[in-house]
């Protein structure tokens, strides 16, 4: 933000009490998660296939991380995550804007959409594998199956919540249909569009897993399944923490986009 | 005598509404001059604002015709809403340099323009600011800015001011009088204030209730430049008495 607009606001608003730091919250409770789970497992009695203690953890994530295997696995997810992603994304924002559009591309198309939503994608996993085989294009397909749901109602809702008196300025303005899209519609639904990315990030990720427990060679879903065979509980944590993280930087990403790109709105300071 | 700028005869609209029709607009004729400032008067659902968006080719009218004489293009508008309709994303530069935009002007000379339309609203300074960060007053003022930059053929006003406390609704009168002049523009706008009206027009079209028609067609004879103390004049009373007179 500007320093003069700031100063601006500063100038605007009453003197608003400084919150207080709330930074420590996080490490200390962790802290003290890790330490009443190494309590847990020490004095617990508790067998290490069934609860690893963390060092076991951290043994294990460090043979992982350095036979590589760890990295492979995790690429190979973040990619079926990412393509579906996208895959989802665009197929949803296109068709978002034809319902939000049309009145009768609404009519045709919502009874399939709210039936399809009727339809448990971990139900429907093991067709699409069957069909199109165990390698990355059908796990792409359920995250893009997943993720196209709420990113296509938000594009809707988006679209639709347009300020009708905007419209009537560009239409007076004799603006173009490529010029109230780019201009005015895109702004306007972004807030709401990436309220949708949100969810659909991290659903991608639960996708991609779905996809790897039916069938797959690769992946971190197929990690845990093996970790799970060989009773190595370790590596189940290990999977398990990595996809934990990688939903979360998928996550953190989408905020940094909308506070990029949603910088003028008040609640992003 | 100068050709009229605008000729309406007989314009009408009605909105669907399931039985039968709303009949908003009644058969209108009038017409305006270049350079003309006209005020429309009249009762709350009265087909004010419907006239307006008429005007601006925003819905087609149900019946008769709406002709800018003289202009060979469909005419450029610039319109003001009741509510400063701006981008909130935008910044107040950005806001008033949308139509150029839309004109597809360099980008350069469109932001010299914008800032010349900024200095003459009173805006300077506030040129990077986001509209969330001004006033009711300001925020009129940018979008006064935003309906002159493309030198409209027509400046439609609907009840722009009436969200303005009456302290910066009496600055805005003397403004929008001194833009007119410099700009020389056509202007029909909307008021609820007789006041407003007597202050700015030179001519105050009243309509009736709905649908409305054309009661009154009243020339507003007053010198120029008008101040605050013009009200108190024998003449301003008498075209105060008759619109008074003409709205109930
Ligand atoms: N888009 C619309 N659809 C249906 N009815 C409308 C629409 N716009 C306005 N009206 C109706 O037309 C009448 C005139 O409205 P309007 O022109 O806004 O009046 P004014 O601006 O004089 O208060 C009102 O009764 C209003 O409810
Ligand atoms: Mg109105």
């Amino acid at each position: 933000m500007e320093p003069t607009l700031s100063r601006l606001s500063e100038n605007l608003n009453p003197k608003s009490p400084k919150p207080p730091a709330t930074g420590w919250i996080l490490p200390v409770v962790g802290l003290f998660a890790l330490l009443s789970w190494d309590l847990f497992t020490r004095y617990g009695n508790i067998p290490a296939f069934i609860f690893p203690a963390p060092l076991q953890v951290i043994e294990r994530f460090s043979r992982s991380l350095l036979d590589g295997s760890l990295l492979r696995h995790s690429a190979v997810t973040l990619l079926e995550v990412v393509m579906g992603l996208l895959v989802g994304t665009s197929l949803a924002v296109a068709m978002g804007y034809l319902i939000a559009k049309s009145r009768l591309f609404e009519r045709i198309l919502s009874p399939f959409l709210v039936a399809s939503q009727a339809v448990p994608i971990v139900a429907i996993a093991p067709l699409l594998v069957i069909w199109f085989g165990p390698g990355i294009f059908s796990k792409v397909l359920i995250c893009a199956l997943i993720v196209f749901f709420p990113v296509l109602v938000n594009t809707v809702v988006g679209l639709r919540a347009v300020p009708r008196a905007l419209n009537e300025l560009m239409r007076s303005l004799r603006a173009s249909c490529w010029q109230t899209l780019t201009l005015l519609e895109i702004p306007a639904a972004l807030p709401v569009f990436l309220g949708g990315l949100r969810i659909g990030a991290t659903l991608s990720v639960i996708g991609a897993v779905v996809g790897e427990f039916v069938g797959a060679d690769r992946g971190l879903g197929f990690l845990i399944n093996i970790g799970r065979g060989q009773f190595d509980t370790a590596l189940v944590f290990v999977a398990v923490f990595t996809l934990v993280a990688l939903a979360l930087s998928l996550y953190g990403l989408v905020i940094l986009l909308e506070q990029h790109l949603l910088a003028w709105q008040e609640t992003h300071p | 005598m100068t050709a009229p700028l605008l000729t309406t005869r007989d314009l009408s609209v009605t909105f669907s509404d399931g039985n039968g029709g709303l009949h908003a607009l009644g058969a209108v004729s009038f017409s305006v001059l270049p350079r003309e400032f006209v005020c429309v008067l009249g009762p709350s659902g009265s087909g004010k604002s419907t006239l307006l968006r008429a005007l601006a080719g925003l819905l087609r009218p149900s019946s008769g015709t709406l002709d800018f004489n003289g202009l060979d293009s469909p005419p450029r508008i610039g319109f003001v809403f009741q509510q400063a309709t701006l981008m909130p994303w935008r910044s107040v530069l950005e806001n008033i340099l949308l139509p150029l935009e839309l004109q597809n002007l360099n980008p350069a000379a469109a932001h010299a323009k914008a800032q010349e339309m900024a200095e003459l609203v009173g805006l300077q300074g506030f040129e990077n600011s986001l509209p969330r960060d001004l006033s009711g007053g300001m925020l009129q003022r940018v979008a006064l800015a935003r309906a002159l930059i493309h030198d409209p053929d027509l400046l439609l006003l609907d009840e722009p001011f009436g969200s303005l406390d009456a302290l910066t609704r009496e600055r805005m009168w003397m403004e929008l009088s001194r833009l007119w002049l410099a700009r020389q523009t056509t202007v029909l706008m909307v008021t609820h204030s007789i006041s407003e009206a007597l202050f700015l027009a030179d001519r105050v079209l009243v309509l009736s209730a709905r649908p409305g028609k054309i009661k009154l067609d009243l020339p507003v004879d007053l010198p120029r430049p008008r101040d605050d103390d013009m009200r108190y004049t024998e003449p301003f009373g008498r075209l105060a008495r008759q619109l008074k007179a003409a709205i109930e």
